[in-house]
């Protein structure tokens, strides 16, 4: 074993660190003018995109030198490295990897941009967990494809210009992934509805996103007919260690340990308390195993070996977390936790009642717990399917 | 950037694995522990000769003069056979006469310890089951050239088969006034006694110290100044049992998904229930992260990094949490079946309560991780 840096890559992390000193002094970014900049110069790095091929557009970073950007920017809480998050995230990789040449040119240098926000038409009402069981319908005609059907969940649907769509191009098939198309479709064609959902906090950032014969260009499918289930779920982000994640989850922690010190009850500080101790310690445990759990997973990568469903693992510690530490920083608050707003006796504005009530975003998107731990045992286990 | 193991220690894991396959099944270990000694000291010697035992004892004092780390794959291997032997002891002793004791001390006690010809053990907790300094009571006085030594030490594991005890005593008032003393199990006035616990393939008692005279030679290091030495060795300790946590888990683990996919109910093998299939993809999760933190843990004990400690609270905290519920799961999910003495699993719950407690429990090392994190 041995943690530490390459040569090479020590290079690299200067390099990175450099940067940050010159272009993220303390508190810096507060003006639209210094974010501007940011954007640019973060650009003419190609740090947006590292990951992604040079002839793209992307940085072709290896993958150790995306763990080194992505831990230094953390490290210094930088702004995220570019504004299109779903178009980097999971977009961008598939178009790269299925699209045409002309699909490449017309959306890859867009997203690397941020020149407008890309949503996600995966989820439907009654396809959740199991989502390839979608329905939402969709013929040809001519050099057009009809889509009729509804989607939800879909974040930031009312600010996005692109939607990244799965659609049912056949219905009678043998397995249900078979028969789903990708389609990448402009939010303003005609028949498209978008209907904010108000969230438990109060907030709206997903959507219902109705489509009644909406009218796509055969050029936009991506990939072939059929192929979408492929198309979406082989666009997996290439490093996975978890790092970014766990960088958000210390700062948090760290929040939570300064909030038990400056709350008291009963004449007594909260951070003296032996079970809030004890819970923010193995919260504590919790990140630091995520964080080596990465680096396991990193080093499989590091070596050429494929990378399974063992990322699981750390999706579920990432749930019990985000919802933990919400529960532990309104147990601490005691009666005041769950005040939404306002000057004392509310903390923080009501920061940590909003914070508890928006895990779901994160817990329930991208598979739930109880889905992660079927994969769990059907994958790595080898346990029956049910 | 690599945190993973080199193919040397792949092929001694390898190694390690067949030995114990071929020579230890649990049949074996089941009549092993029923013996006087509680284990085979004849696969211990072969152990020893296969370098096993001195693996982290200097080249010059016939070891073979490798890392904590490498040590650790043996570990995990020992503890998913639950392998009765005093490895970990004499590891604990070893290392603690190797890291505190002078060149005189090494010549005399490692070359015995390396080649298993002397059992080691560390003895430190008492009546008190304390793992500050305060709870040490056995003292020390000195009488020229020589200490007299008197208390009684509890829980010292091997106490039966071993001959070198590590022994913590209080040289001062200070709270933090504590030596470390190597005691033979030959001198006047040293008796064992064995405590029936629960898992087999520990065993530990009771070890009692009157008026023993040892001369000033078997003292480790600065008198008085054992505590940081006894600290650094409580770690070890707790890192080294759960190494084995890790195996021993995974063990029982495999077992309970065989027995999920062979087991009919209701006209399916019940591990295609979600009822079955979520526990042991938890206890995946479990074992697979406090196997993260204790390899990361050992590598900081070998680096001496800065944050050994804390990493060392983590790995014990987490395994003394989830092995036990392991345990409990397994048996649960294994039915009436798991419940008797025939079956397999309950050796693996009984290892989980022995580990829990040993080096200190969750409690204990969350409380510390707080501290240490600022709390």
């Amino acid at each position: 074993m041995d943690f530490q840096l390459s040569e090479k890559e020590e290079v690299f992390r200067d390099e990175v660190r450099a940067f940050l000193d010159e272009n993220l002094p303390e508190g810096a970014l507060r003006t639209p003018e210094l974010m501007a900049s940011w954007t640019r110069r973060i650009r003419e790095k190609r740090w947006v995109g590292f990951s992604w091929p040079e002839e793209v557009g992307g940085g072709g970073g290896s993958i150790m030198q995306q763990v080194i950007l992505k831990d230094e920017m953390a490290r210094r809480k930088a702004p995220a490295l570019g504004s299109c998050f779903m178009g980097l995230a999971w977009v961008g990789p598939s178009i790269i990897q299925y699209g045409t040449e002309e699909q490449k040119q017309k959306y890859i240098p867009d997203i690397l941009d941020g020149k407008y926000h890309w949503c996600t038409g995966y989820s439907e009402p009654d396809s959740g967990s199991d989502l390839a069981s979608l329905k939402c319908r969709c013929e040809r005609e001519g050099d057009e494809y009809v889509v009729n059907g509804q989607k939800i969940w879909t974040s930031i649907a009312m600010w996005s210009e692109m939607i990244i769509l799965l659609v049912r191009t056949q219905s009678k098939v043998d397995v249900k992934h078979d028969g789903i198309t990708c389609l990448l479709v402009r939010m303003d064609t005609p028949g498209i509805e978008v209907r904010p959902i108000k969230n438990m906090s109060g907030g709206a950032i997903f959507a219902e996103v109705f489509f009644d014969n909406v009218r796509v260009p055969v050029e936009n499918r991506l990939g072939e007919e059929g192929q979408g289930w492929q198309v979406t779920i082989s666009a997996l982000a290439s490093e996975r260690s978890s790092i970014a994640e766990v960088h958000g989850l210390i700062r948090k922690i760290e929040e939570v340990k300064d909030l038990a010190q400056r709350t008291k009850r009963g004449g007594r500080k909260m951070s003296d308390d032996p079970g809030i101790r004890r819970r923010i310690a193995q919260a504590d445990t919790k990140i630091e195993a995520m964080r080596l759990n990465g680096m396991r997973f990193l080093t499989k990568q590091l070596r050429g070996e494929p990378l399974g469903s063992e990322t699981s693992i750390n999706k579920l510690h990432r749930a019990d977390l985000e919802v933990g530490l919400g529960e532990l920083a309104l147990e601490i608050l005691g009666s005041a936790g769950s005040l939404m707003s306002g000057e004392e006796p509310t903390v923080d504005g009501g920061a940590w009642a909003k914070y508890s009530l928006n895990w779901p975003e994160v817990v329930i998107g991208g598979g739930t717990p109880n889905i992660q731990k079927n994969i769990i045992a059907e994958r790595i286990l080898g346990l029956p399917k049910d | 950037m690599n945190f993973g193991f080199s193919e040397e220690q792949d092929l001694l894991r390898a190694e390690v694995r067949k030995f114990l396959d071929q020579n230890a099944p649990l049949t074996r270990v089941r009549e092993d522990v029923c013996s006087e000694s509680g284990f085979d000291s004849a696969l211990w010697a072969r152990m020893a000769e296969l370098g096993w035992v001195g693996l982290c004892v200097p080249e010059e004092h016939g070891g073979v003069g490798l890392d904590l780390e490498t040590l650790l794959v043996v570990l995990e291997e020992t503890g998913r056979s639950l392998f009765p032997s005093p490895l970990i002891s004499t590891v604990l002793a070893a290392k603690a006469i190797e890291r505190f004791g002078t060149s005189n001390q090494h010549a005399r006690w490692l070359p015995a310890l390396a080649d298993g010809s002397r059992v080691g053990t560390f003895a430190f907790l008492e009546r008190s089951d304390s793992l500050a300094p305060e709870g040490i009571e056995t003292f020390a006085k000195p009488d020229g050239d020589e200490w007299v030594l008197s208390g009684e030490k509890l829980f010292v594991t091997d106490v039966g088969s071993a001959n070198s005890f590590v022994v913590a005593v209080r040289t001062g008032a200070d709270p933090e006034a504590i030596s470390l003393v190597v005691v033979d199990g030959s001198d006047k006035g040293v008796s064992v006694e064995r405590f029936d616990g629960m898992d087999l393939t520990k065993r530990g008692g009771r070890l009692s110290l009157r008026d023993v005279r040892v001369s000033i030679d078997c003292v480790l290091g600065e008198t008085n100044g054992g505590w940081p030495a006894a600290e650094w060795l409580l770690d070890l300790g707790a890192a080294l049992v759960t190494a084995e946590a890790v195996g021993a888990a995974e063990a029982a683990l495999e077992m309970t998904t065989k027995f999920a996919k062979e087991r009919i109910q209701f006209d399916e093998p019940i591990g295609k229930f979600q009822g079955v299939k979520h526990p042991l993809a938890e206890i995946y999760v479990d074992v697979e992260s406090f196997r993260s933190l204790v390899y990361y843990a050992v590598w900081a004990l070998d680096q001496d990094a800065p944050d050994a400690r804390i990493a060392v609270s983590r790995a014990k905290a987490y395994c003394s949490d989830a092995f036990p519920a392991a345990g409990i799961m397994g048996v649960q999910l294994h039915g009436g079946v798991g419940y008797t003495w025939e079956y397999d699993i309950q050796l693996y719950l009984k290892r989980s309560k022995w580990v829990r407690p040993t080096f200190g429990d969750a409690d204990y090392h969350y409380e510390r991780i707080a501290s240490l994190g600022g709390l």
